[in-house]
């Protein structure tokens, strides 16, 4: 139905991205095909060692998931910061991930996880590394008619540290600066590490660089800002009225310096 | 466009209705059902004005479509009194601890903390203010909102009041 409507359709999930863009014009869509109605895209289970959350799944469905608190506990936390209660209880995982807005929190954890989305079409199915899915603010790996089924995260191993930094001006608001942090330690050194950073660049950023650098360090001053300077190289965030330019590269750093910090605590 | 056909229960009461399907579920509350205690405040989703409970959630309705809502079952402010007419719990701690100046945010702060209570029945002051964090008061300071819930939390489960020192 999607992709028989072409560019005059849109799918509705959680509607917390799309509504509000409809009443500023920014969206004028004939058709909605609401997403509702189909039960297979809800849902969190256990697929081998994968974590597959259907894309309608809600940003209080993931909070209150006892599967996801043992084994993904960094969705959690960010979900926990995202919107405000009533706006969880509709926003959805696929919405955030899928609509392209640098501004959601999502993206960048799953780009830290290595998640892959699943997405299907009028030409079948297929999956996108969520590293590869983000080419511009709103805009895609996307086809038009296609819509991202579930995500598929590989679970990070027992014991390994997270956290999600988020910068906001106040409940509700979207990040100034975030940074997503998941690492394991191994007799105090760093053994892996992958970072994603929210909303300093018109997509959400992998930072793959800073990631090399802490990898064997015991995370001691000198190698954290190292690798804070290699992660604030990759931002190119918008000034905006969450502040300029500048700042809210240095924010990206600060964030990731707590992250790591705070990852390193809870790691086992 | 063709209206659709919607039927939906709100506070106790089977309704059917035809809706646009651009109508929000705050306009069909307020326009075709005459219910006005949800109200329109920001319109784009942060102050909690229009929140309504649909379905065991909190939602707000001016960032839904009615025809979303339809099967579905729906509780406002109208819905709150107790069958005998009496006041809830949580209105009658909006009166006594002075939960209200202007009073536009409260049937969306009523409603909203009506299902936080349901789901975790003795919040702390931190679980509380964490749960009303979408909507907005401008009057109060959220102080005595804070314990007007902690008032209904007590009452509701049978143990005293007691306001904490401040």
């Amino acid at each position: 139905m999607l992709a028989d409507l072409g560019e005059d359709a849109r799918p509705l999930a959680g509607g917390h991205s799309l509504i509000p863009m409809m009443k500023l014009r920014l969206a004028t869509p004939s058709h909605l095909v609401d997403l509702a109605g189909v039960p297979e895209l809800k849902g969190i289970r256990q697929d081998g060692g994968d974590i597959v959350i259907g894309a309608t799944t809600t940003q209080h469905e993931l909070i209150g998931s006892a599967l996801l608190a043992d084994e993904l506990p960094i969705l959690r936390e960010t979900s926990l910061l995202i919107a405000d209660p009533q706006v969880r209880y509709l926003g959805t995982i696929g919405g955030n991930v899928a609509n392209g807005d640098p501004g959601n929190d999502m993206p960048a954890v799953m780009m830290c996880l290595g998640a892959t989305y699943q997405v299907a079409g009028k030409a079948g199915e297929r999956r996108i590394a969520a590293r590869e899915f983000y080419q511009g603010a709103y805009f895609t790996a996307l086809e038009p008619g296609e819509i991202v089924t579930a995500i598929h995260i590989k679970a990070p191993p027992a014991g390994h540290g997270w956290a999600y930094e988020k910068l906001k001006r106040k409940v509700g608001d979207y990040a100034t600066a975030a940074a997503a942090v998941v690492l394991t330690m191994d007799s105090g050194k760093v053994a892996t590490c992958s970072i994603g950073l929210t909303n300093v660049s018109e997509t959400p950023l992998w930072a793959e660089e800073a990631e090399k650098i802490l990898v064997g360090s015991a995370l001691d001053d000198a190698t954290v800002k190292k690798a804070v300077a290699a992660a604030e190289a990759i931002t190119s965030p918008a000034a905006d009225s969450r502040g300029p330019v500048h700042y809210r590269t240095k924010m990206a750093g600060v964030m990731l310096t707590r992250a790591l910090a705070r990852a390193k605590e809870r790691a086992r | 466009m063709a209206k659709s056909h919607i039927t939906l229960t709100v506070n106790g009461k089977s309704e059917e209705a035809l809706v646009e399907p651009r109508t929000l579920l705050i306009h069909f509350l307020r326009e075709q059902l005459n219910l006005t205690g949800p109200h329109i405040g920001c319109d784009t989703t942060h102050c909690g004005a229009c929140t309504v409970d649909l379905d065991g959630k909190s939602v707000k309705s001016c960032t839904v479509f009615a025809v979303q809502a339809n099967g579905g079952t729906i509780r406002t402010i109208e819905g709150m009194a107790n069958p005998d007419g009496t006041l809830h719990a949580l209105q009658e701690g909006f009166r006594e601890m002075h939960g209200l100046q202007c009073g536009f945010c409260t049937p969306g702060m009523i409603t909203r903390a009506w299902r936080l209570l349901q789901e975790n029945p003795s919040p702390t002051e931190d679980e509380i203010r964490f749960g009303i964090a979408g909507n907005l008061c401008r009057c109060t300071g959220y102080q005595n909102i804070v314990k007007a819930i902690q008032y209904a939390a007590a009452k509701l489960n049978g143990v005293p009041f007691q306001e904490a020192a401040e």
